[in-house]
């Protein structure tokens, strides 16, 4: 059955702990290839049926109203996975 | 373009969104005159924001001069700092002394419930650091809509989500708080953040820059673009709904960067590494090189670029204004900067040395090479505008005062009393908040003497002496409703009350007054009235207001909340192990109500639950005679006479008969025959009336002699009315009811449960 990914970020001015934990990992790693990680979220919404622009629309409806937080969060992309 | 002080004094014309930024014309207009020419961009960014109400207490200033003014000499023997640093410190012997302050973080809170709480729980943690000090508890006071309001349940989630995750990272107890349920907290609850902390005598230190060529030094977190503007746009300004949208003024608070903060300022501290230090709160840099530069030497001198950043994108004025979280201004002396340097890496905690002090007068800011400030610094943080608001008594307000609750119907009869008594018991306001309190950690930390359900939280401070502190933090905004003056009084008392039944003596005061909008003179008139009656009352009591905060703008539209002045009274016991808990634990101890009662049900949860009814004169409150007995219960307690102590408010004798009940699932006997007898009032009266002056304490049959006595000897009014049954799970009330425990617990502990979980 198809799947239609949401993946949703921390807004970018605010801070996110997670990713600063993880980049401070890779510091003491010895690691200076990567000089930031944030950490986001991916849903994979099954639809039973055809993905089709509808199926879209409502993920998208729903990404923006339940998956994430407005305030602090933003929706990146809504898709359809294998599209 | 960077704006530079040079560019600035070639373009006065130059338009500026002042009006955005929070300014008014006339408060744009007088920087203009301050400065002798049009502010820079970076300058009209750190006016605005420190001129804003939150930061500049502008329209409350003028009436706070009383909490410095109604004092006595007794007031200043303990107090060590008063109102105006971070937070007020108090000597409480043995060289200890201990901090502690509460705060506001309302607006934040309603818009993100979980990053506002939390973020305010932080904020006030940082006070407390920045004193010397090491926090070691919290405590909140929460006010949330109606229950049943389909967003409430939102909000408290969020709210209460947000305090847990901070404070039990911290690992930090709570150890008290309140939570209230009203209509007209629905689109703007109430989240106040309290943390205390304790320090030695030597480790006190304070804001200020002093010393020529001392280093100011940034550390803790990373700067970054939230929060801007969160203290001029958010917090001072209402809801307006239909009016621009306020771009979100909201933090995301990292608590494990705050703990590793504390750990790092207390070894800096212990090494004498720091001159003085502030914390990084509303108005973010702005605030801190203002006011340390204020209090201390005078000038100071900052390269802005050399602050880290998250996001590198930032512009000057966002970096001024950024109120990112978990950050320390400290001033180091220069030869002391490498071992500064040494700690701070330890600690993993980022640290830039952006300046210095100087004795110019001036805070001169540069960026990349450019002066993009240039001023006085007192001109930024104390010298901001003053308003007398105008003031009006409330039109409404004589209407509502004669709308006296004794009018309401009030029954004898039993099943009535038994129905009344349970739907108080079950109220939201009155119902177990267990639900709420479970969620923190109370313990953490093995110093924790009380924490609720106990009317005053209690800590250990000394581990070898016992010395400890009582904390409790109450506010009525009904009875502040129906008179603010009377309001406040009766908050204070209150809180005064909950320490003394702990065992602990009242020694200062800390407040959060959350009123509606000062640009509504009727709001202001209640304001002026509600700390004029704390002024006076702290005053009677002979306590110091050792600091607080004002949070104005509290109404959805043209509606504010009632006027909830939060009073934290902070108490000192000797020894915790004579600590009074508040409910009976033991057999056959002698039950007593200290105190008269009177026909008092305006405002009263009573007329409130039972008949949705708010109007009237609160009850009277008389401090001398709380003085009286907190005296009495500080000696019952000291002479180990008390087993229990519980005070009565809210609900009054039948609900805090059934607190002591549950508290440890130990039932009783109940008489109110001598009551209706000696006070001449009604058994609806004996048992809900919430006249004040008023605790029932439990004391050993072996003491009953010298408890007696000690009443006596003191001229307090005494009655025994019952005796604790173990044996019998039930409170029994003679000749009215008999509920059974299992049926209070289930009354009590419902309520937040059925709504939340």
């Amino acid at each position: 059955m198809p799947t239609i990914i949401v993946d949703v970020m921390p807004k970018a001015e605010l801070l996110d702990p997670a990713g600063k934990a993880v980049a401070g990992a890779l510091d003491r790693l010895g690691d200076s290839t990567f000089s930031a990680v944030r950490i986001g979220k991916r849903f994979e919404l099954t639809v039973d049926g055809e993905a089709d622009d509808a199926a879209v629309a409502a993920a998208r409806e729903l990404a923006e109203s339940l998956l994430s937080n407005s305030v602090i969060e933003d929706v990146v992309s809504v898709r359809v996975a294998g599209e | 373009m960077t704006d530079t002080v040079a560019n600035a004094i070639a373009t006065p014309d130059h338009e500026q969104p002042y009006a955005a930024l929070g300014l008014k014309a006339d408060e744009y207009a007088s920087i203009r005159e301050i400065l002798g020419r049009r502010p820079t961009s970076g300058e009209l960014a750190m006016y605005s924001v420190m001129w804003s109400e939150h930061c500049s207490y502008k329209s409350s200033k003028i009436y706070l001069r009383q909490f410095g003014q109604k004092v006595s000499p007794k007031m200043r023997e303990k107090l060590m700092v008063g109102i105006g640093e971070n937070a007020g410190v108090v000597d409480i012997g043995e060289g200890w002394a201990v901090t502690f302050k509460v705060e506001s973080h309302n607006h934040p809170s309603f818009i993100e419930p979980f990053q506002g709480a939390a973020t305010g729980v932080g904020g006030i943690v940082r006070d407390i650091i920045s004193m010397g000090a090491r926090p070691v508890a919290v405590m909140d006071q929460l006010r949330f809509g109606r229950i049943d309001h389909p967003d409430t349940a939102r909000v408290v989630h969020g709210v209460v989500s947000g305090i847990s995750f901070y404070g039990n990272c911290l690992g930090l107890p709570n150890i008290g708080g309140e939570t209230y349920f009203d209509a007209c907290y629905q689109d703007n609850p109430l989240v106040n953040a309290l943390a205390v902390g304790v320090l030695r005598h030597e480790d006190l230190h304070l804001a200020n820059a002093r010393g020529v060529g001392n280093r100011v030094v940034l550390f803790g977190a990373r700067t970054g673009g939230d929060g801007i503007g969160g203290a001029s746009i958010l917090a001072s300004d209402t809801f307006a709904e239909g009016g621009p949208t306020k771009r979100p003024a909201v933090q995301v608070g990292d608590p494990f960067a705050e703990k590793v903060l504390i750990e790092c300022c207390l070894e800096l501290f212990a090494g004498d590494l720091v001159e003085g230090i502030q914390d990084l709160g509303a108005a973010g840099i702005s605030c801190a090189t203002s006011e340390l530069a204020s209090n201390g030497d005078g000038g100071m001198f900052i390269e802005l670029d050399k602050v880290l950043l998250r996001d590198p994108t930032l512009t000057a004025e966002e970096i001024l204004m950024s109120e990112s979280q978990e950050r320390m201004m400290a001033i180091v002396q220069p030869e002391k900067l490498e071992a500064f340097l040494a700690v701070t890496a330890k600690w993993d905690v980022e640290t830039s040395v952006l300046g210095e002090v100087t004795d110019t007068g001036r805070l001169v800011i540069h960026w990349h090479g450019e002066e993009i400030v240039d001023v006085e610094p007192r001109t930024v943080a104390i010298d901001g505008p003053v308003y007398e608001r105008p003031v009006a008594y409330p039109a409404w307000l004589d209407a509502l005062q004669a709308d006296s609750a004794s009018a309401l119907p009030r029954s004898n009869d039993v099943d009535v009393l038994r129905t009344q008594f349970l739907q108080l018991l079950g109220s939201p306001n009155l119902a177990a908040k267990s639900w709420i309190t479970d969620q923190y950690d109370r313990y953490v930390g093995g110093n924790t003497a009380l924490s609720l359900p106990d009317d005053g939280g209690m800590v250990r401070v000394d581990e070898s002496s016992g010395l400890g502190f009582a904390l409790a933090a109450d506010a009525n905004g009904r009875y502040a409703q129906l008179d603010p003056y009377q309001g406040a009084r009766l908050a204070l008392a209150e809180a005064y009350r909950n320490v003394a039944v702990t065992g602990a003596v009242p020694a200062a005061v800390s407040d959060c007054l959350n009123f509606g909008s000062p640009e509504n003179p009727e709001v202001m008139w209640q304001f002026s009235r509600a700390v004029e009656g704390l002024s006076d009352g702290c005053l009677e009591l002979e306590i110091p207001v050792t600091g607080g905060n004002v949070s104005f703008y509290n109404q959805t539209g043209d509606v504010p909340i009632h006027p909830t002045p939060v009073v934290a009274v902070l108490g000192v016991i000797d020894d915790v192990a004579r600590r009074v808990p508040s409910g009976w634990q033991d057999e056959g101890n002698n039950i007593y109500l200290l105190g008269t009662t009177s026909e008092e049900f305006d405002g009263s949860a009573w007329a409130g639950t039972i008949h949705g009814h708010l109007g009237g004169l609160p009850p009277a409150v008389d401090l001398a005679q709380e003085k009286r007995l907190a005296a009495l219960l500080a000696a019952g307690a000291g002479q180990s006479l008390i087993a229990s102590a519980h005070d009565l408010s809210d609900g009054g004798l039948a609900h805090a008969l059934a607190e002591s009940v549950l508290r440890f699932g130990v039932g009783a006997r109940v008489w109110l025959g001598d009551i209706l007898h000696r006070d001449g009032v009604d058994v609806a009266t004996a048992l809900f009336s919430e006249s004040t002056g008023r605790v029932i304490v439990s004391v050993p049959r072996e003491d009953d002699v010298k408890f007696q006595g000690l009443c006596e000897g003191r001229g307090y009014p005494v009655l025994r009315i019952g005796v604790t049954d173990k044996l019998s799970p039930a409170l029994e009330i003679q000749d009215v009811f008999t509920i059974g425990i299992d049926e209070l617990r289930g009354t009590h502990s419902a309520t937040l449960p059925d709504h939340f979980s």
